[in-house]
C-alpha cells in the first residue's frame, strides 16, 4: 500500500459559456494583456490517499468524479497522480 | 394532506415553505436531511437555501444526504416533489430532473421580482392557473443559469416540459427579461411523468398581498386540489 496525491482537474465543458472565465479575460485585457484568447476557469482537488498502485489511485479518483466531484452535464475531469510516499502506514 | 419539507443545513426557505403549505390546508413536518421515511406523506418539498455552502456545485453535497434516497423512491412510487431554488439544483444533481443550474450569466447573484408565463396549465402544479398567463414572484440566486445537452433541451421543448419561463410584463420571453442567461428563457421544468416540477423563482414568498404578490399561492392551490382529488 502507498500513498499517492491525486490531482483533480475539474473544466467547464466546451461550448459551455463560463461567466467566470469572462469576467477573468475582461479584467486580464484591461491591464493590459491583449494577448488573451479565452479564460476558462475550472478546480482543482488534491487528495492524498492510499492505494495498492497508480492505476488504482488514479481509477478510485475517477470513480469519484463520477459520482460526485464533476457534474457530467457541464464539467469535464481529469485525474493525475503528482505524489507518492512510499511505505505510508498501512 | 401531509406535506415533507426537507431541510439541509443551510436551507432558508424551509420556513417559508412550510407556511406555504399550510396557507393551502396541508399538515406540514420537517424532515431534517439525515431522518429516513416519506411513506406517509402526500407530497415532499425540497426548499431553497445554500445547502452545505454551495461547496463543489450547489446541491452537489446534499443530494448525497439519506433521506434523497427516500425521495427518490417517492418519485419512483408517483409522489409529488417540488423543488424550489436550491431544491431545484438538488433535483437536478440527483438526476431526478435534467440539465443543471450553473453561474447566472451575468455573475450577479439575482435577489428582485421577475415575470414568468406558465407555459403548462395542465400539471399538477398549475393547474390553478391559465395557461400564458404571466406570474409576479421574487427570485434570490447566484446560480440560476439552466444548462442541458442540445438533445435535453430539444427533448423539453418537445415534450411541453418547460412548466414556466422568464418574461417581460407584456408576457415576452425576451432577452432583457431573462434574469440569468438561462437556456430558452427557462425557469421550471417538469419530469417526463409530470410528477417532479423544479423552479429557481419563489412561489412560497408570493403567496400575501403585503409582501407585494400572491401569484405564487396557484402553485400551492394546485397540488392541494389535485392531491385531494386523488384522496377521493
Amino acid at each position: 500500500m502507498s500513498q499517492y496525491r491525486i490531482e483533480v482537474r475539474v473544466i467547464p465543458r466546451p461550448g459551455l459559456l463560463d461567466p467566470q472565465g469572462k469576467a477573468i479575460h475582461h479584467s486580464l485585457n484591461s491591464l493590459g494583456w491583449k494577448g488573451v484568447r479565452d479564460v476558462r476557469v475550472g478546480k482543482a482537488i488534491y487528495l492524498d490517499m492510499d492505494a495498492d498502485s497508480e492505476g488504482a489511485a488514479l481509477e478510485t479518483a475517477e470513480a469519484m468524479c463520477r459520482r460526485l466531484l464533476a457534474n457530467p452535464v457541464t464539467e469535464d475531469f481529469e485525474v493525475s497522480v503528482v505524489g507518492e510516499m512510499e511505505g505510508a502506514e498501512s | 394532506m401531509k406535506i415533507a419539507v426537507v431541510t439541509f443545513p443551510g436551507s432558508n426557505c424551509d420556513y417559508d415553505l412550510y407556511k406555504a403549505a399550510q396557507q393551502v390546508g396541508a399538515e406540514v413536518s420537517f424532515v431534517w436531511h439525515r431522518e429516513r421515511g416519506l411513506s406517509e406523506y402526500d407530497a415532499v418539498f425540497l426548499p431553497g437555501g445554500f445547502s452545505y455552502g454551495d461547496y463543489l456545485r450547489p446541491g452537489s453535497i446534499a443530494r448525497m444526504s439519506p433521506i434523497m434516497e427516500d425521495v427518490i423512491h417517492f418519485v419512483d412510487a408517483g409522489g409529488p416533489v417540488l423543488g424550489v431554488c436550491n431544491g431545484f439544483q438538488v433535483l437536478c444533481e440527483a438526476g431526478m430532473l435534467p440539465g443543471a443550474l450553473v453561474r447566472n450569466s451575468m455573475l450577479h447573484f439575482a435577489s428582485r421580482d421577475v415575470f414568468l408565463r406558465v407555459e403548462r396549465a395542465d400539471t399538477l402544479f398549475t393547474a390553478d392557473y391559465q395557461r400564458h398567463q404571466v406570474l409576479r414572484v421574487p427570485i434570490a440566486h447566484g446560480d440560476g443559469n439552466y444548462e442541458a445537452d442540445e438533445q435535453t433541451l430539444e427533448a423539453l421543448e418537445s415534450e411541453g416540459r418547460i412548466v414556466l419561463r422568464y418574461v417581460d410584463a407584456a408576457g415576452e420571453a425576451t432577452e432583457a427579461a431573462n434574469p440569468n442567461g438561462s437556456w430558452h428563457n427557462i425557469a421550471g421544468i417538469i419530469n417526463e411523468r409530470g410528477n417532479v416540477l423544479g423552479l429557481m423563482p419563489h412561489p412560497e414568498r408570493a403567496m400575501e398581498e403585503l409582501l407585494g404578490s400572491t401569484d405564487g399561492v396557484g402553485i400551492f392551490t394546485s397540488l392541494a386540489s389535485s392531491l385531494a382529488a386523488a384522496a377521493g
